[in-house]
């Protein structure tokens, strides 16, 4: 009864309950970054030549660049010396072959996380791909996949295993001299996923992998590598949480998609990576680099992600609209609470006829937080016919936080067709007491609004994912109206 | 026991006093009108029952059903059986309807100690109550009051009351903005809900309501409190001479 129903804001506070360590001794390089330190994460991995030298390429075309400072994010200068761009668990050597023989005190990491792995894998029918810190831990149903002739493997394996498809498309979407950031990690990048899913194939199965981070100070560079031959279909699904910490954790990975001519690629994130405690301070710095590119005609990627944590996030999945009649999706969730900074969106580049893109932003800001969309749609002269659609729509919390807009649009075919819609609203003190007026308490509520604005991208999701998308929604906003 | 015990309230927003010193009491199974002209604290009252925390309580006790009302957070209010039938129902975009109603019969059925119910349970409870009040089917897969003209948002305030079935129900002003179909189809719903064991405040305006939904007691408020009190025929005698008349008993 005594609280102001106008002070929203002080509701905003539950601590992270992903926040520990797991005590596995880590083997990782000493902090700092040179050319001997590229050499000697390509030499951990058993890289073959042109991997190493294309790390280097990356890392001294790195040297040249500078960090860039148009986002709507502000943070304290990075000391890319004081960062070790290695780690890997202590099992390294001996890579379990079941989750029997996985390091009992990982799977407790996950048990904490509320994602039994066993259960998951079993259950659901997903293949699981695990990071832990650097290196891929369990990799479960190959099997099945291998029957389709799916190839779903760490990285660093398809680095071993099937050179020519990497040294094919690794690259090809994201150059290494893209941005600082996706430079940074070409030279650096120490593992993550790879798939390939061949002509006519539909993966029989999501495909799933869980991030974290977890040895301290520790930069964490994940590099994914999806192809989709000629008319194949695949959907995969990212998950991460990360421990609790003081430092900021840099986290700079970058993501290709190749989809070729009739293909489908489905990428689903759900981002709940350490947001800093209510000062911001210890979150996560998230600079993603993820691209999608529609090669051949009548292909589609579609993006779909629930953002929550990241004491920063600087992320533009994207799609280079190439082939004819190519579609290029994004549904995007993003939160931004306390002092979380987000400045996220989409780019759709049109270069085939008649491609068609669909964008869904649904921002949501509370507390201090401040939560941009920037979306570039460009349409180049020989998209004939190019049709866009974009949603961009801002929920505010409180009175203390922002939600800022940075459409672009670059038209240079007359043909097209762009359409922006945006909104701004506000949960109200009214919506709020008519809600506890009916019996449901003001944090069911404040979920209920937020579910209701959501609920157009969480359709999007695969179901179960959906599920676990809307229970984090609503962690992540707990306490913040009060 | 008495289903409320309002025993001198005083309250107020900022430096305005709205309520000064108002008592009544109401008894299981029995409907009470309150009239009284603009400002004279008709919403206040209702708000403060509900429990909305921009009004300050500075005096006095509300009981409910021999329970200090004063120190519960309005959702245990609701979830014990008080329910505010809004002058001015707020639209919540993009929640549906049956989905809100739905979190609300949980709500309480969890503090009664009850198992929730399913999507299905509710749907057939929901079903039934439309009918009875004689609307629209679509209504639940709506926006909660999203779009809603005001005669259907003061429909859907009756629905939530019947499917909810409150012990102490407050409408207010439920009959402002409506057409005369409209009315009688409100007007219905509420006779519907009268039972032994349930009280209903009516807030209201205008006498024309209680053509329809006959209450056993009258009361006009006045400057916060309550100036007189008396069966139906005080409602009839205050349409013919005017709230003036009020105000000059309660000054006398």
């Amino acid at each position: 009864m005594s609280t102001d129903p106008n002070d929203i804001e002080s509701l905003v506070n539950r601590r992270y309950e992903h926040g520990f360590v797991t005590d596995i001794a880590a083997d990782s390089l000493p902090p700092g970054l040179d050319e001997d330190v590229v050499r000697a994460i390509s030499a951990k991995k058993n890289e073959p030549e042109f991997m190493l030298e294309w790390r280097l390429k990356a890392y001294r075309h790195w040297l040249t660049m500078q960090e860039p400072e148009w986002a709507h994010v502000h943070y304290p200068p990075i000391d890319y010396q004081e960062i070790s761009y290695f780690s890997a668990p202590i099992s390294d050597e001996d890579r379990p072959q079941s989750l029997d023989e996985v390091d009992p005190k990982l799977l407790e990491t996950y048990d904490k996380l509320g994602i039994p792995l066993h259960e998951r894998a079993r259950l659901a029918g997903v293949a699981v791909d695990a990071v832990f810190d650097s290196v891929s831990v369990a990799t479960t149903f190959k099997e099945r996949l291998h029957e389709a002739g799916v190839i779903f493997c760490p990285f660093s394996e398809a680095v071993t295993d099937h050179p020519e498809l990497v040294q094919k498309y690794l690259s090809s979407v994201v150059p290494y001299r893209d941005n600082f950031f996706a430079t940074l990690n070409s030279a650096v990048f120490s593992d993550g996923s790879f798939v390939y899913v061949p002509k006519g194939v539909r993966c029989p199965m999501e495909l799933s992998t869980y991030f974290r981070i977890n040895a301290a100070n520790t930069g964490q560079f994940e590099r994914t590598l999806i192809i989709a031959d000629e008319g194949s279909h695949v959907s995969y699904l990212e998950g991460c949480t990360a421990p609790m910490r003081d430092e900021n954790q840099l986290h700079a990975a970058v993501v290709e998609l190749v989809a070729l001519k009739d293909a489908e690629i489905k990428y689903s994130t759900v981002q709940n990576w350490y947001p800093g405690d209510e000062n911001g301070k210890g979150g996560i710095y998230n600079f993603v680099t993820k691209r999608g590119d529609c090669r051949g005609d009548n292909s589609k990627i579609s993006w779909t992600q629930v953002e929550t944590g990241s004491a920063i996030t600087w992320k533009y999945p994207s799609c280079v609209l190439r082939g004819n009649n190519s579609v290029g999706e994004f549904y995007s969730v993003a939160v931004a609470n306390n002092m979380q900074q987000a400045d996220t969106g989409t780019k759709m580049i049109h270069i085939g006829r008649n491609s068609t893109s669909t964008i869904v932003s649904k921002g949501i800001s509370a507390g201090r937080a401040q939560n941009a969309y920037r979306g570039l749609v460009r349409v180049m002269p020989q998209a004939q016919g190019a049709r866009n659609h974009t949603q961009c729509d801002s929920l505010l919390i409180g009175k203390e936080c922002g939600a800022h807009t940075f459409p672009y649009m670059e038209v240079k075919n007359q043909s097209a067709k762009i359409e922006h819609e945006a909104t701004t609203s506000k949960i109200s003190a009214d919506q709020l007491f008519y809600c506890r007026q009916r019996g449901i308490s003001e944090e069911d509520a404040v979920n209920m609004i937020v579910n209701g604005f959501c609920k157009e991208v969480f359709k999007e999701l695969p179901m179960e994912f959906a599920v676990e998308a809307q229970a984090l929604l609503n962690v992540s906003l707990e306490g913040a109206v009060g | 026991m008495n289903m409320l015990e309002i025993k001198n309230l005083k309250a107020g927003i900022g430096d305005t006093e709205i309520l000064t010193g108002l008592s009544l009491s109401v008894k299981p199974g029995e409907v009470h009108a309150i009239m009284g002209p603009n400002g004279s604290g008709k919403s206040t009252l209702a708000q403060v029952i509900a429990g909305h925390e921009d009004y300050e309580v500075r005096d006095g006790t509300v009981e409910f059903l021999g329970k200090n009302l004063l120190e519960l957070e309005p959702e245990e209010r609701a979830r014990e059986g008080i329910f505010l039938g809004f002058q001015y129902p707020v639209e919540i975009p993009g929640v549906n309807n049956a989905y809100l109603l739905k979190a609300a019969v949980n709500a309480k059925r969890k503090h009664a100690g009850l198992g929730e119910i399913d999507a299905f349970e509710f749907l057939k409870i929901a079903r039934e109550t439309m009918k009875m009040l004689d609307m629209d089917p679509s209504f639940l897969n709506r926006g909660v009051n999203e779009g809603f003209s005001g005669g259907e948002k003061k429909r859907n305030e009756i629905l939530q009351m019947a499917i909810l079935e409150p012990r102490l129900a407050i409408l207010d002003e439920t009959d402002s903005g409506l057409d005369i179909d409209a009315l009688k189809a409100v007007a219905n719903g509420i006779n519907a809900l009268r039972d032994p064991e349930r009280s209903i405040v009516l807030v209201t305006h205008y006498q024309r309501l209680l053509d329809y939904v006959e209450p056993d007691f009258v009361h006009v408020l006045s400057q916060g409190k309550i100036a007189r009190s008396g069966d139906k025929s005080l409602a009839l005698q205050l349409e013919e001479k005017g709230y003036d008349w009020v105000r000059e008993a309660a000054s006398a």
